[in-house]
């Protein structure tokens, strides 16, 4: 039964690979699904809370402040300023983006909420809270109803924002 | 699609671990691979398969390394109708303890008997390996158990 003649080149067995693997299927409901579908097409958009009137992008569907339904869809600029930024140096398990990169907080203009952006075609050493960025989509026929679909932000050559229009989304 | 409508997607989320598996499970894997069965001899003289670096009952260092099987007896199973994607066996099988021959302790794994029919408590059953080139050292080296001398 036993046969002893591959076995030994190998040496003894020291590790076990246990995957832990869960498929399941997401959906990112109403609110965001229409910030998605605003990114196939090309544009970013947010959605307004009825009672204090700030503009959330991607909304969640309401006003985390208010408890309200947020239903006044907006549509936002394709160019906003960075409030805070992180220089990747440190490589890790599944990386996709060559090492040194910058992860930024991108406030679009006209949104009372960041999200996270890539920035590039910018030396790292040169990257500021404040900056001027704008985004850069991929070409038409590619996009998609995903984050994907914006390539990175790149600086515009605008002035950079006045620390007092965005200290409050840090 | 009406833009009302939520979109969905399928996700899939993997946790590539790798475990490290010490010179005891290690040199049952190992076992495995080769094609044979090993337990261990505890602190108590009983021997546990499969094997663990502790005694279970005295806490203590377990001895040397017993080949115990190929065959064995059926302590307990439970019938699976569906198996499910990650299941050893896509077709209909037996989740059973088995204690196997010199072993003291029963250690679970797939019974291919074919139908629940063709299966009881106190059979004997016999191991059924993977082909040698299949094997890397897992619980999976085992396709499954099948009864002595059966069809199955």
């Amino acid at each position: 039964m036993a046969d002893d003649t591959a076995a030994d080149e190998r040496g003894p067995v020291t590790t076990l690979a246990t995957p832990i693997r869960l498929d399941f299927d997401f959906t990112p409901g109403v609110a965001q699904s229409r910030f998605l579908r605003g990114l196939e097409q090309g544009k970013f958009m947010g959605q307004r809370c009825g009672v204090c009137g700030k503009v959330y992008v991607p909304s969640r569907g309401s006003c985390p402040t208010d408890g309200v339904p947020t239903i006044e869809d907006v549509e936002l600029a394709n160019v906003g300023t960075i409030t805070t930024y992180c220089v990747v140096n440190v490589p890790f398990a599944g990386q996709s983006i060559e090492i040194p990169y910058i992860c930024a907080q991108v406030l679009l203009d006209g949104a009372n909420l960041s999200f996270m952006g890539l920035i590039q075609e910018v030396p790292t050493d040169q990257i500021r809270m404040g900056m001027r960025v704008e985004a850069v989509w991929v070409e038409p026929d590619q996009l998609t109803p995903s984050l994907a679909s914006v390539k990175y932000f790149r600086p515009n050559g605008e002035p950079d924002a006045d620390y007092e229009t965005f200290k409050e989304y840090l | 699609m009406p833009e009302s409508e939520a979109l969905h997607a399928s996700h899939h989320l993997e946790y590539p671990y790798s475990r490290s598996v010490g010179p005891v499970i290690g040199a049952f894997l190992t076992g495995l691979r080769d094609g044979k069965l090993f337990g261990v001899r505890g602190s108590g003289g009983s021997v546990i398969v499969p094997p663990t670096e502790y005694d279970p009952t005295t806490g203590e260092d377990t001895g040397e390394l017993i080949e115990v099987g190929p065959a064995g007896v059926v302590e307990s199973w439970a019938w699976v109708a569906e198996p499910l994607r990650k299941h050893p066996l896509q077709t209909p099988f037996a989740w059973a303890l088995i204690r196997l021959d010199g072993a003291d302790t029963a250690m679970l794994h797939a019974v291919d008997s074919g139908g629940p029919d063709a299966l009881a408590t106190g059979d004997r059953v016999t191991v059924r390996f993977r082909p040698a080139a299949e094997r890397i050292g897992a619980m999976a080296d085992i396709e499954a158990f099948v009864p002595e001398g059966g069809a199955a």
